[in-house]
């Protein structure tokens, strides 16, 4: 049989920067991610695959490395590593202590949204109180930007990442440019 | 905008984010083969749809995702309490009747 031909993946937002009023929009690299369902009784395996906990509280996320869980519901996460490892094989050894492991690599992508004006263009379209106070640094949610559904994850004082599906990419990218003309 | 609590998440979140899912504490019935015509019509279709207070399922579908009941006021829009599906029916207290009722229909969106 001949062997497959090796197909390089293509970056939805390849080629696309935009910076200026105070706001930064940058693709974020490829990465793998993992939707993650999981019962109380898998976390601790979950852990030690990952090489640190889940968070358990709403809107947190917990990072070690390049590897960042985000909290999404109860028994969901986000799960992304920024060095495009098979995180999904990885993790799906957990499997048999109850939870579900799927790899979404192929469907989401996201952008950094930095600078001073970040959480302004961003409030553009999502309704959610972005103050430090209320949307902490490591806070994570899934949430809504205009029409599309996105998880955003605070990353820094002035530093955001959304993530969004790639067939919604365009849109999103297109709206925080908008957004951030007019921040 | 309307600021709903999620349960779940613990805290206010905006409208944008929920979706209704009709009215709550309907029990599916667990011999669904063998009932009436007349009874899966009531279970099915026949809804309260009270004016004044009303106890309904919501999802925090861009949020967690998760179902959860609350009691509002059908006129005025405003909620009195949300709490986890599989909760009972919360009591609830004149005060909490009247805080709500008291609008004229506006709901503050």
């Amino acid at each position: 049989m001949a062997k497959a031909p090796k197909v390089a993946r293509a970056h939805p937002l390849a080629g696309r920067q935009f910076a200026g009023n105070g706001v930064t929009l940058a693709p974020v690299d490829i990465a793998s991610r993992v939707s993650l369902r999981a019962e109380a009784g898998a976390l601790a395996d979950i852990g030690k695959l990952l090489g640190f906990a889940l968070p358990t509280r709403p809107k947190t996320s917990a990072a070690k490395g390049r590897r960042t869980a985000l909290w999404l519901g109860p028994d969901e996460w986000l799960i992304t590593d920024a060095t495009n490892q098979r995180l999904a094989a990885t993790l799906a050894k957990a499997e048999p202590a109850g939870c579900s492991v799927v790899d979404i690599a192929h469907r989401n992508t996201a952008i950094e949204v930095s600078g001073p004006n970040a959480a302004a263009a961003l409030n553009a379209g999502c309704p959610q109180d972005l103050r430090a106070a209320a949307f902490a640094v490591g806070a994570a949610s899934r949430t809504v930007l205009a029409k599309a559904e996105i998880v955003l994850l605070r990353t820094g004082e002035d530093a955001f990442r959304v993530e969004c599906w790639r067939s919604f990419a365009d849109y999103v990218w297109t709206y925080l440019v908008d957004a951030a003309k007019s921040a | 905008m309307l600021l709903i609590r999620c349960p779940y998440c613990e805290e206010e979140r905006p409208e944008l984010e929920f979706a209704g899912a009709g009215e709550a504490h309907i029990a599916r019935p667990a011999n669904m083969s063998d009932i009436s015509d007349e009874d899966f019509e009531a279970f099915f279709f026949i809804r309260e749809n009270q004016k004044g207070i009303v106890f309904e399922r919501w999802r925090h579908i861009h949020g967690c995702g998760r179902f959860f009941n609350a009691a509002r006021h059908s006129v005025s829009d405003k909620f009195i309490v949300t709490y986890k599906a599989g909760e009972p029916k919360p009591e609830l207290t004149d005060e909490q009747i009247a805080a709500v009722a008291g609008a004229t229909g506006k709901s503050g969106k």
